[in-house]
């Protein structure tokens, strides 16, 4: 028992991950339901009373329990591996992208799952908190349903069901994501 | 009983959750590599899980599999469009590589203790909320 949690403690490969979300997408289907986690939002709004005035928030949110519920599942997944599966915040990133985010002013590149001095209560009063922090959650937030999904229900759903759209809304996702990772990032780090 | 049948849900999310906290995808990090292409692990990832997905589903398709309901297994078809996925996509792109976490990952960073994403999760519920009140204002 000991070995094989000593086994599943390490770092997994993406050889074990990929297959692995395949098999949660198979697991929702095979039940009926869609494997797509920004639906959560909206029912999110939903739920916070967004029905009454907007149309697109109103609808009966209790149908849309089992996502909530699949949600659950995620924070509790992050606090298992956190507390019992020997979490190492350090993830094994290149050398290359250490030196280069160390000459952004972090410290310890891929030490924590997240740069802690961005990422923490007190920067989110500053200009580069709040844009990285609020501005960034936001525009997930309002890009996923534009773009009527997100990573697991485009790039992995969609993709696995070669469907056109959700190609289209990965190559958006990446024009976004370099556009920011490039052009916008340098000057948001050194903030 | 219908608390039991939510439990599938809150086991399969469980298992996605462990998934992507040990293969490093909700690090900050491994999402700023990938758009840097330092790094082939994202890609291992998103690449061999949408090879899987692609037989899986085209299994499904040939062996007219059916659900638990006993109703035929589809991916729901998503309408194409330019504007709507490119836009749209772009503007998801932009807040992924600030926050490194899209919708699932910030679930699982929340049960990681980064108690700040609570922040970034109330501003995409409210990113979502101001799409919905101007869509109609919107190329889709």
């Amino acid at each position: 028992m000991s070995e094989l949690l000593d086994w599943i403690s390490q770092p997994w490969p993406w050889y074990v991950a990929g297959p692995l979300i395949a098999l949660v997408m198979f697991s929702m289907l095979f039940f009926g339901k869609s494997f797509g986690l920004s639906a959560n939002l909206r029912t999110m709004c939903s739920i916070l009373g967004a029905g009454k005035s907007c149309d697109f928030f109103d609808f009966n949110w209790r149908d849309q329990m089992w996502n909530l519920v699949f949600a659950a599942g995620l924070v509790l997944g992050g606090v298992i591996s956190h507390l019992y599966l020997g979490y190492e915040p350090a993830a094994n990133i290149s050398e290359t992208t250490i030196t280069e985010l160390q000459a952004f002013g972090i410290e310890n590149p891929g030490e924590n799952v997240v740069p802690i001095e961005i990422f923490n209560w007190e920067n989110l009063l500053t200009v580069q908190g709040f844009l990285m922090i609020v501005v960034g959650g936001f525009l997930v937030g309002f890009g996923t349903r534009y773009a009527g999904g997100c990573t697991s229900g485009h790039a992995i759903s969609g993709l696995s069901d070669l469907q056109p759209a959700s190609l289209l809304a990965v190559v958006g996702f990446f024009i976004g994501g370099l556009v920011m990772t490039y052009f916008i990032l340098p000057y948001l780090l050194v903030l | 009983m219908k608390g039991m049948k939510f439990l599938r849900y809150l086991l399969i999310g469980t298992v996605f959750g462990i998934t992507l906290a040990k293969a490093e995808v909700i690090s900050w990090f491994r999402i700023y590599e990938m758009f840097k292409f330092q790094s082939f692990h994202m890609y291992g990832v998103i690449g061999s899980a949408v090879v899987v997905g692609i037989i899986v589903i085209q299994l499904i398709k040939r062996k007219k599999l059916k659900s638990i309901d006993g109703e035929r297994i589809i991916v729901a078809p998503k309408q194409f469009s330019w504007a709507r996925y490119i836009i749209g996509g772009s503007i998801f792109g932009l807040g992924w590589a600030m926050t490194g976490a899209c919708p699932g990952p910030m679930f699982i960073l929340l049960g990681n203790g980064v108690g700040v994403i609570l922040v970034v999760i109330a501003a995409a519920v409210l990113g979502t909320y101001v799409y919905g009140k101007i869509r109609h204002k919107l190329p889709h």
